[in-house]
C-alpha cells in the first residue's frame, strides 16, 4: 500500500489526513507541535480555564469542528506529534523526536507547514518585549498569557485588530493599534475583498469594536523606533498627519502579514516563482497543489489564504494524491473545492493590497539597525558588503559575506527585509536579487544528530 | 482594564501576565541557581517570563532577549540546562527539577 505522509497538523494537514483515511489508507501525520491545530487553531495547554468560544468569536464553530474531526480521525491515522523534520532526501524524511533521530519513507508527500509573521525591522525591534503578532496570539491561546500589560500593535495586517481585541478581552491595556498602510489602499482593495463578504464584514466589525472601546487607532503610520533600556518602554511613530507620537507601552506585537514556511517544500523539490502582489517567492503548484512528482502543497505553506483556504486546499491536495495513485476517491468534490479556494485566495490578494509590505521604509532602514537577529548583522553592514563586492548582486552572496540569513532561523525572520534592502541598495527590482535558498537542517537539531553541527 | 506596570520594570518583575488561571500541579525548578516555581503545562518561556522581564542573554551581541516569534521558528529563545543541553524555551514544557541557565555556555566558561 502506498505510504502517504502529511506534514503539519493544522487545518490543511488535518483535512488532508481525513480525505486519505476516508479512502481506507492510513496516512502518517507528522507535526512539530505538541497538540494538533497549527497556529490559528491552537488549543490551550492542559488545565487552562480559557474560554476559547469567546476568544475565537465567529470562528469558534470551525475551530471546534476541526478539533472534533481530528479526535474522530485519530484511530485511523498514524499521528506523530513533537516530531521535527529537518531534512528530506530520496523520498525519505529525516526527523528528530525527543532527541532521537528517525526517518520516514513516503510515496506521496503533502506539505502543509503553515506560515509565520513577515517582519519589517525598525530601530529597537530586538528589545525584550517586542514579539511577532502571531506569537502574541499563540502565547495567549496556548499559555493563557499576555505578552505585556500595556501592549501596542504595529504593522500592516487585518490580524492587528483581531489580536488587539483578543488582548483587550483578556485584560491587557491596548495602548495603540498602528497600521502602516494608508486608508486609501483599503478602499482600492475593496473590489477584491468583496470576494468574501463574510470575512470583510468580520474585519470591519473588529475595527468598529476597537473604536467603540476607544482604543487609539492609527492608519498610514511611519514607524520610527521602539525605545527602552532593559525592555520596551515607548513606541515612537509618525501618524498619518505627519505628527510624531510617543506611546508608552511594555510590549509591541509586530506583523506585516504572513509568509509561508517553505523550507521543507524546497528540500522536497518545489520550484519557486516571485509573486509581485505579495512580494514573496512562492512555491509553484497546479490548482490542486501538485508541486512535483509525489509532492503536494497545501494551506498557508503553499499560498497565504487563511484557515478556510487551508481546509479546502488540504482536502484538494489529498484528492490529487488519491487520483495520482490511481484510486477513485469516495467523495470527489474537487470542482467545488477549486472554486472555493480560488475565491479565498483572491480575497488574500486583496488583503495584500490593503495591508502593504512597507517597501520604502525598508529601503531607508537606518544603517545601525540589526536586520538579522541571529547573527546581529546590521543594514549598514549589508550595504557596505555590497559596495565592496563586485560580483553579481544576489541575496545568497550577501548572506555568504555578511552572515545575514545564515543564522539558526535560516533567514525566516530577516529574509524578506534582506531582499528589500539589497534590492534598494543595488537599484534593482526585488525579484532580480534572488531568494535565500534553504538547506538542511531547516531547524537546529540536537548536538550529535549531525556530526558537522556547529563545526 | 489596565493591570499596571511601566515597561522597564514590569510590576511583580515578570514580563508575561497570566490572563486566566490554570488548574495544574506546581512545578519546582531553578533559574540560574535560584529556586523558582511554575505550573505544569507552562512552557519554559512562560515559566521564566512570568517572573522575569528578560529570558536570556544573546550569544553574539550580548543583548538581552525575551524570545520573539513564540512559535518555534526564530530560535531566539534558547536557554540551557546545567549540563549544557540547549532548550528552545517556547516549545519546551517546564518539568520538575529542571536547572535552567540563561547565559550561553561559552560565556559561563569565559567568566569561570
Amino acid at each position: 500500500m502506498a505510504e502517504v505522509v502529511i506534514v503539519g497538523a493544522g487545518p490543511a494537514g488535518i483535512r488532508a489526513a481525513g480525505v486519505i483515511a476516508a479512502q481506507g489508507l492510513r496516512p502518517i501525520l507528522v507535526d512539530e507541535g505538541r497538540q494538533p491545530g497549527g497556529q490559528g487553531y491552537r488549543r490551550p495547554s492542559p488545565g487552562l480555564s480559557l474560554d476559547m468560544d469567546a476568544l475565537m468569536g465567529t470562528e469558534a464553530g470551525k475551530y471546534k469542528a476541526l478539533h472534533a474531526d481530528f479526535a474522530a480521525l485519530l484511530p485511523q491515522i498514524d499521528y506523530r506529534s513533537r516530531t521535527l523534520i529537518w531534512g528530506i532526501e530520496d523520498r525519505r524524511l529525516y526527523c528528530v523526536r525527543d532527541g532521537r533521530q528517525m526517518t520516514i519513507a513516503f510515496d506521496a508527500l503533502v506539505v502543509a507547514t503553515g506560515a509565520m509573521d513577515r517582519i519589517a525591522p525598525l530601530p529597537g525591534w530586538t528589545l525584550p518585549g517586542v514579539f511577532t503578532l502571531g506569537g502574541a496570539q499563540a502565547v495567549l491561546k496556548d499559555q493563557g498569557c499576555l505578552v505585556g500589560r500595556r501592549v501596542a500593535f504595529l504593522g500592516a495586517s487585518p490580524l492587528l485588530s483581531l489580536a488587539a481585541l483578543q488582548y483587550r478581552k483578556l485584560g491587557a491595556e491596548v495602548v495603540a493599534v498602528c497600521d502602516t498602510s494608508p486608508f486609501r489602499d483599503k478602499i482600492a482593495a475593496l473590489p477584491q475583498l468583496a470576494a468574501v463578504p463574510r470575512t470583510l464584514a468580520r474585519g470591519l466589525a473588529y475595527l468598529a469594536a476597537l473604536k467603540r472601546a476607544r482604543v487609539p487607532l492609527f492608519d498610514g503610520v511611519t514607524p520610527m523606533a521602539i525605545e527602552g533600556e532593559a525592555g520596551v518602554t515607548t513606541l515612537r511613530f509618525g501618524d498619518g498627519q505627519g505628527r510624531e507620537r510617543r506611546i508608552a507601552c511594555d510590549a509591541v506585537a509586530l506583523g506585516y502579514g504572513l509568509k509561508p514556511e517553505t523550507q521543507l517544500a524546497e528540500l522536497a523539490g518545489a520550484r519557486f516563482a516571485f509573486d509581485a502582489r505579495f512580494r514573496l517567492w512562492l512555491p509553484v503548484t497546479d490548482e490542486d497543489g501538485r508541486a512535483g512528482e509525489g509532492l503536494y502543497l497545501a494551506g498557508d505553506g503553499a499560498a497565504i489564504g487563511g484557515a478556510d483556504a487551508a481546509e479546502a486546499s488540504g482536502a484538494l491536495a489529498a484528492l490529487a494524491v488519491l487520483h495520482d495513485l490511481g484510486l477513485r476517491p469516495v467523495i470527489d468534490e474537487r470542482p467545488v473545492l477549486r472554486r472555493r479556494l480560488a475565491r479565498l485566495r483572491r480575497f488574500q490578494r486583496g488583503l495584500a493590497r490593503a495591508f502593504r509590505w512597507p517597501v520604502p521604509a525598508l529601503s531607508r532602514l537606518p544603517d545601525e539597525v540589526a536586520v538579522c537577529r541571529c547573527e546581529h548583522v546590521t543594514a549598514g553592514e549589508i550595504r557596505r558588503a555590497m559596495d565592496e563586492d563586485l560580483g553579481p548582486v544576489d541575496v545568497n552572496r550577501v548572506k555568504a559575506i555578511t552572515r545575514c540569513g545564515m543564522g539558526r532561523c535560516q533567514g525566516r525572520v530577516c529574509g524578506p527585509a534582506l531582499q528589500e534592502i539589497a534590492a534598494a541598495h543595488a537599484g534593482l527590482p526585488v525579484e532580480a536579487v534572488g531568494r535565500l535558498r534553504g538547506q538542511a537542517p531547516v531547524k537546529p537539531v540536537p548536538l550529535g544528530i549531525l556530526e558537522e553541527e556547529e563545526a | 482594564m489596565a493591570v499596571g506596570g511601566d515597561g522597564a520594570s514590569p510590576a511583580g518583575g515578570g514580563r508575561f501576565v497570566r490572563a486566566v488561571p490554570r488548574e495544574a500541579e506546581r512545578v519546582r525548578f531553578t533559574i540560574d541557581g535560584k529556586a523558582a516555581e511554575a505550573q505544569a503545562g507552562d512552557s519554559l518561556l512562560t515559566a521564566i517570563l512570568v517572573q522575569r522581564p528578560v529570558l536570556r542573554r544573546h550569544e553574539f551581541d550580548g543583548g538581552e532577549r525575551a524570545g520573539f516569534c513564540l512559535m518555534g521558528a526564530c530560535q531566539d529563545c534558547w536557554v540551557w540546562s546545567e549540563t549544557g543541553e540547549r532548550l528552545r524555551a517556547c516549545t519546551t514544557p517546564v518539568a520538575a527539577g529542571m536547572a535552567i541557565v540563561t547565559a550561553p555556555p561559552a560565556e559561563r566558561f569565559a567568566h569561570g
